[in-house]
């Protein structure tokens, strides 16, 4: 499948029909999803055959992808309900049957999956506004997951994020800096979108 | 919820000690057909819990004659990994709930989605 190809199809994908601010619901637009997805298919072929993990996964855009990348089977987990009704009906409508969706937290999921997923992807909370903290939770659970891990976060976090990678032993690379296009989609925002400097990052443990 | 989901879910309930498996109370359970891909099913066998899954499978009628022990040269017998991936992949619990064995609490399943969310006085 090509690049093109694929996001086009993931504007077929329904969002948020509400974002809810305190879950920091912000969607992954189709062009960074396929963008990211096709880079961990070609350059480092970990999603087709792979039982991958979608942390958050919100309207189950990055696990669709992934799934119509031939993942083996991708989990999508989200702790919200509306969100998961939506991905649901995403997956239905695109007749996709290797996709899995749990209602869950982050903390019933590290124990209970260490280490059974070949691959997480994610695009977590900022962890900005009422959220201090949570990227790093996420990013923190992925790694319990999975050995390899990939994820989107906030430029501006880069130095810290490669710190607490070294404390935890796992190699952090900088697979692209993006801007994510940010569309107006909450009443505190003042302007029409705003661009947010983006780090794609993957983790592994040797 | 497919069976591999299944597989790895367990029940996280204040003073639980073994909630696995997770008993499966289905009321409506489909077949959905998915491409088959031998290397990924002989990659996850030795990933599971080999009795829950034939478990689990028996109790919604698609055992498929998985037997009770895991064969050996699995990775080679390509009649028996199309039998674990049907199971493990195309038989999906689509309303019911998942209870816990220890607990006894029940995890609602809905549009194929389990609710493994506790209550606050629950973790």
């Amino acid at each position: 499948m090509k690049l093109k190809e694929l996001e086009s199809c993931l504007q077929q994908v329904d969002g948020f029909e509400e974002p809810k601010i305190l879950l920091e619901q912000y969607p992954t637009s189709p062009h960074i999803a396929a963008c990211m997805l096709y880079t961990i298919h070609n350059t480092f072929d970990d999603i087709e055959g792979k039982l991958i993990a979608d942390l958050g996964c919100g309207c189950g855009v990055l696990s669709i992808g992934a799934a119509m990348l031939e993942a083996g089977l991708c989990v999508g987990f989200d702790i919200d309900k509306d969100a998961l009704d939506v991905a649901r009906t995403n997956t239905e409508e695109f007749e996709i049957s290797n996709i899995d969706l749990v209602q869950s937290d982050l903390s019933a999921l590290e124990v209970a999956y260490a280490q059974k997923f070949d691959t997480v992807i994610m695009n977590p909370p900022f962890g900005t506004k009422h959220n201090q903290g949570i990227d790093m939770k996420f990013l923190k659970t992925a790694l319990t997951l999975a050995t390899v891990v990939y994820s989107l976060h906030k430029s501006s976090t880069r130095d810290h994020i490669q710190k607490r990678a070294k404390d935890w032993g796992v190699k952090m690379e900088l697979v692209a800096e993006l801007r994510y296009d940010l569309p107006a989609s909450y009443k505190f925002h003042k302007k029409k979108s705003v661009d947010i400097h983006v780090d794609f990052l993957r983790f592994s443990k040797s | 919820m497919k069976l591999l989901t299944h597989n790895m879910l367990t029940s996280h309930v204040k003073g639980v000690t073994k909630g696995y498996p997770l008993l499966i109370k289905a009321t409506e359970v489909k077949v959905n057909e998915v491409e088959f891909n031998s290397q990924f099913v002989s990659r996850m066998i030795p990933k599971l819990e080999w009795s829950a899954l034939v478990q689990a499978a028996e109790g919604l009628g698609h055992l498929e004659d998985l037997p009770a022990e895991l064969v050996a040269d699995y990775e080679n017998n390509e009649e028996f990994l199309k039998k674990v991936h049907k199971v493990l992949l195309e038989v999906e619990v689509v309303e019911g709930s998942l209870q816990c064995p220890e607990s006894g609490r029940e995890f609602p399943i809905s549009r194929g989605v389990p609710n493994m969310l506790l209550n606050e006085d629950e973790v």
